[in-house]
């Protein structure tokens, strides 16, 4: 006897229970702790934050533990959150030429005023599995302050090419401009630089890193220079209506990517270095970079360039970017659709029987 | 509202989005009722459910939800599917509003892949769950293109689409989601409903609202409008037919869903709206493996 299947909520209220036990695991070993991933998993709160445009460790970090370690969903997570915070201001722009930096790094100049300073690295280690960290409590004792300071201003490599008149000159906006926000309006096309940085930010990394590569590969000719990449501490601003000045309102770590880029010049625009841009919350390098290659192929159309592969394509980058988007419409496909499939059977049943039918007639002639 | 909202899940508004964002949905199904057809991008937000998951009906809903509303969720048909069980909660947790299985007494009825077969009435709302808004995505991927054709009612390579389907296959091989031109001016598409259900959007009594979240776009069809499926003068519109009817009620007028029975090729059909059946067996209707309703 055929009985419809009911108690969907039951069977949801289960898989909530059973959720819950598979995220906290062996209950023999002690619960991760917020502060633990916050301190210890700092980069994957990094692209938490820089993902889903909410600069907050602490929430990131929950979202982090409650996702089981899946950084899409705490991406999810924290984005559903920030959608319900009213937007009180607009803050001033960072000044990053002003960073407390920790880290800064150029590829086009053996050595620039300030220097470089390599940082907190993986660039140069050697990937071997160090088998010390198995071990709980048997750190390292506490080394020596290694921390950087510098003693000098740290100009900007583009403003030294900017010097020379070799680069691309970037106008700021109007101060009164109208900032746009990406969560507020809907796409729309031509997206404008500011939107296009923004969709770019809250990007899914592994999305632009492929984009970003295959324009390196030929698919779009970039010829990207590491102009400068940068990371450390910057001030957050912002004018208050009643007063009239700028006040501080926190501090907030960031990695900055310029990018220069050669161009041979176009019916528009004379030969000259050409900019990509790329910055993301925390110490989010590999973002940042991809970021800036995939901003410098969006802008071929300003350019004069042909615009003919995937990543100078603003409607594909744009409306393909973003991961909470994305991964909800794949995985949607996990959502009953058997009214549709009964419509699909039907048709192709009829399908069938009239090819079959055809081939019966054919066969007889 | 104020009595609705102490009810409600504390630390958020009523239905969940604050007033402004309300007001934003609310003029975009104004501007959506003022046009049929037309799609208006929306600031759609994000929500605590997954898009694809019907974020843009839950927000059309969360937009005129009040109160005194009582509201319907079916998925597929089906009030008890997974997905329509967690957005009914999703509601009452967030308004407190009563909520039903009963097509008649529902306020607004929100859904995903089918219209109710009991015809609805004036006064009640059917807000649709929509993933791909355009019509003409699949024939062209550009929203910039596609829009342009809409404003110059361009509309030309769907019915070549529809054509071509004729002359390789002698019949438009689309079974669901199947193209409409509202108010004899714009393309549209009706979401995922099976063209089952198509000639029951034409001149509909109930307010039609279309949402899509991910693709931020809301449209809609007022009370009383011209719905008109694509075809051909000698290729007429045709819906689905069964052979069988439903197993449990007998129905031979509602849409069926497949079950499989066993391994060996064993099947039946049922409704795929649940509440229809239900009433029909309450009304005595048995079908041939139902049995009757007082044994439930």
């Amino acid at each position: 006897m055929y009985v419809a299947v009911k108690g969907g909520e039951k069977a949801i209220e289960n898989a909530h229970g059973l959720l819950a036990e598979e995220r906290r695991g062996d209950t023999s070993i002690p619960e991760l702790t917020i502060s633990q991933i916050k301190t210890q998993m700092t980069l994957a709160v990094d692209r938490v934050m820089t993902e889903g445009s909410l600069y907050d460790r602490d929430l990131a970090a929950l979202a982090i533990k409650q996702a089981r370690g899946d950084l899409v969903e705490a991406i999810f997570l924290l984005r559903a959150f920030r959608t319900t915070l009213p937007r009180f201001a607009t803050s001033e722009p960072i000044d990053t030429g002003a960073m407390h930096v920790r880290r800064r790094i150029s590829a086009t100049f053996k050595d620039l005023p300030g220097g470089q300073v390599l940082g907190p690295t993986f660039d140069y280690t050697h990937r071997l599995l160090d088998f010390s960290l198995m071990d709980d409590g048997n750190e390292t004792e506490a080394q020596q302050d290694m921390s950087f300071e510098p003693g000098e201003s740290l100009p900007r490599v583009t403003s030294i090419l900017n010097h020379e008149g070799l680069i691309q000159q970037e106008h700021p906006d109007a101060d009164d401009a109208a900032v746009p926000d990406l969560t507020r309006e809907p796409l729309d096309f031509p997206a404008g630089r500011a939107v296009r940085l923004q969709n770019l930010a809250r990007g899914d990394e592994g999305f632009l890193l492929a984009l970003g590569y295959s324009s390196q590969r030929g698919y779009g000719n970039n010829h990207p220079f590491a102009g400068e990449i940068r990371m450390g501490e910057v001030e957050v601003e912002i004018v208050p209506e009643d007063l009239g000045f700028p006040v501080v309102i926190g501090e907030m770590t960031v990695t900055e990517c310029e990018q220069v880029n050669q161009f041979k010049g176009s019916a528009v625009e004379p030969p000259q270095f050409t900019r990509g841009y790329g910055l993301a919350f925390g110490h989010s390098e590999r973002k940042a970079m991809a970021m800036a290659l995939v901003d410098r192929s969006l802008r071929s159309a300003e350019l004069g360039e042909e615009v003919e592969n995937p990543a100078q394509d603003e409607e594909f980058v744009l409306y393909h970017s973003d991961n909470v988007e994305a991964s909800g419409f794949v995985q949607h496909l996990k959502l009953p659709h058997y009214v549709d499939f009964q419509g699909e059977l039907e048709m192709v049943r009829n399908l069938r029987a009239e090819q079959q039918q055809m081939n019966f007639l054919k066969a007889g002639e | 509202m104020s009595q609705a909202q102490t009810q409600s899940l504390e630390g958020y508004n009523f239905a969940y989005l604050d007033e402004q964002t309300k007001r934003m949905i609310r003029r975009a199904i104004l501007k959506a009722v003022a046009i049929p057809g037309y799609q208006v991008p929306f600031g759609s937000r994000e929500m605590p459910l997954p898009y694809g998951w019907g974020t843009g009906g839950i927000q059309v809903t969360a937009g005129v939800i009040g109160a005194d509303d009582t509201l319907k969720v079916i998925d597929q048909g089906a009030d008890d599917t997974t997905n329509a069980v967690s957005i009914r909660r999703f509601f009452a947790r967030t308004t407190g509003v009563s909520t039903t299985e009963r097509t008649e007494d529902a306020t607004i009825i929100q859904t995903r892949h089918r219209i109710p077969e009991r015809a609805l009435s004036e006064g009640q709302i059917l807000v649709y769950q929509v993933p791909i808004p355009e019509a003409l995505r699949w024939l062209e991927p550009r929203e910039t293109e596609t829009r342009k054709m809409h404003a110059l009612e361009e509309y030309g390579v769907m019915h070549v689409k529809l054509y071509e389907d004729i002359a390789r296959f002698g019949r438009i091989a689309t079974a669901y989601d199947y193209p409409v031109v509202v108010n004899d001016r714009y393309l549209m598409r009706p979401s995922p409903i099976p063209k089952f259900d198509n000639p029951k959007m034409d001149n509909m009594p109930a307010l039609q609202l279309f949402g899509a979240g991910r693709e931020k776009r809301i449209y809609a069809i007022p009370p009383y409008t011209k719905v008109k499926s694509l075809d051909f003068d000698d290729h007429p519109f045709e819906i689905q037919k069964w052979d069988d009817c439903c197993a449990l009620c007998g129905a031979k007028d509602s849409y069926l869903d497949e079950v499989v029975m066993d391994d060996e090729g064993g099947r039946m059909f049922v409704c795929s709206d649940t509440d229809y059946c239900e009433d029909r067996r309450v009304e005595g209707h048995i079908g041939p493996m139902g049995t009757p309703q007082a044994a439930e």
